[in-house]
């Protein structure tokens, strides 16, 4: 099954250009990793940028850099056509975690750290990026609701099992919600399944009523 | 459906560097990779002071991305990218690398969970250098003020919001230029209708 819900063409260009931080980046490529349609537009992207590339005026190089680097082709480590590194063993949940992704877990899923933030509903931090943007994974127990919040900058999310339902629609494996400030939602996870999503937010979270009393927690 | 090759000069001279790369990736072709040197370090040493490294940083990162293009070489698919986007994307992740001192998420195509492409249906898709040159014209018919934030998006290093923020346009208006412009070229380039 392939995912029905997509980053944006300006987020695919950014990952493509790579001016993303790393958690955004992260989110993106492991949506391209479930998803050809994307990975397809991200390869016209990255023909964009080598044309522009192409197009610059060229920069004159240091006299001897050709030299020097052609003196340092015998020294490196690899020969020219590297050979792929031996994978490690697949872990029980390389099926379920695409990477990039499980290569930022450091045990399997079901060993992570998981904090409690509500009833049902776990999350884990797993990377903050130089720009103070901040990816987590959140575990959404099977039927269970996040209480309606909305948000101070840019959120987004992609769906790695189960499913959720909000305001917007269905989100489910292999979806990307990009939500701004100007959303406020409650999503729910689908009764037959937990739903693990990863997040990526670029400021704190606004919770509206009573949910508040969860803010401090919300910041882990 | 395939197109001539607009420009035959940039598309000749472009076919000619995919052919140099595989040279390398076949039997570590010296006389070939000096031209690809030749050829590509300057205009990655200028892309990467269009970024913003100083001169001695974008030096030396052109250096390291062509010894990186020497040792991957046999990674080059000329079906998927011409020789100027793959080297492209080697001077970007260098620079992700160096320079924002972050890591590039690496894509695996290998792992049990990735979803592979469909079948392509034979003839349609464009040979990777086929599909630069054709990129390279549309771009000179894309409106100005979409060019303008495609080169910002590649070249400045900056989310949407100082974008938008620096040409005094509103955040939404820097995404519908990318979209319209990805479109117009998507178009063009036959991947989508």
């Amino acid at each position: 099954m392939t995912a029905s819900r997509h980053p944006s063409d300006a987020l695919l260009m950014a990952y493509a250009a790579g001016s993303l931080g790393e958690p955004t980046a992260l989110l993106v490529a492991t949506h391209l990793a479930l998803c050809p349609r994307c990975r397809s537009a991200v390869a016209d992207a990255e023909a964009v940028g080598g044309a522009l590339m192409e197009d610059l005026a060229p920069a004159a190089l240091n006299d001897g850099a050709l030299e020097s680097v052609l003196a340092r082709l015998d020294s490196g480590v690899e020969p020219p056509a590297t050979a792929p590194a031996t994978a490690p063993a697949p872990r029980g949940d390389a099926r379920l975690i695409p990477q990039p992704l499980r290569g930022y877990l450091p045990t399997p899923v079901e060993e992570l750290p998981w904090r409690p933030l509500g009833p049902g509903i776990h999350a884990v931090k797993l990377l903050t990026g130089r720009g103070g943007d901040i990816a987590r994974l959140y575990r959404i127990g099977a039927g269970r609701a996040v209480p309606r919040h909305g948000h101070r900058g840019n959120e987004m999310t992609l769906v790695l099992t189960g499913a959720y339902r909000d305001d917007l629609g269905r989100v489910g494996r292999g979806d990307v919600a990009e939500v701004d400030d100007a959303v406020t939602h409650q999503p729910v996870a689908e009764p037959t399944e937990d739903c693990i999503c990863l997040v990526v937010t670029d400021a704190p979270l606004r919770l509206t009523g009573a949910a508040r009393l969860m803010q401090p927690f919300m910041r882990t | 459906m395939r197109m001539p090759d607009p420009g035959t000069r940039a598309g000749n001279q472009a076919s000619a560097m995919t052919a140099l790369l595989e040279a390398v990736a076949a039997h570590g072709d010296r006389t070939a990779f000096a031209a690809l040197f030749e050829h590509f370090a300057p205009r990655i040493k200028a892309y990467l002071r269009r970024l913003g490294a100083a001169d001695g940083e974008a030096e030396e990162l052109a250096q390291e991305a062509m010894l990186s293009a020497w040792r991957k070489a046999g990674q080059f698919d000329p079906a998927k990218a011409s020789a100027g986007t793959w080297l492209f994307t080697i001077a970007r992740n260098l620079r992700i690398d160096a320079l924002r001192k972050e890591r590039r998420p690496e894509l695996d195509p290998e792992d049990p969970a990735w979803v592979p492409d469909p079948e392509p249906a034979a003839d349609d898709r464009l040979h990777g250098e086929q599909r630069s040159a054709r990129l390279r014209a549309a771009l000179d018919y894309l409106p100005e003020d979409q060019v303008t934030v495609v080169k910002m998006s590649f070249f400045d290093d900056k989310p949407h919001s100082l974008i938008a923020r620096e040409l005094g346009i509103p955040m939404g208006t820097v995404k519908s230029r990318l979209r319209l412009a990805m479109r117009r070229l998507r178009q063009d380039l036959g991947e989508i209708t």
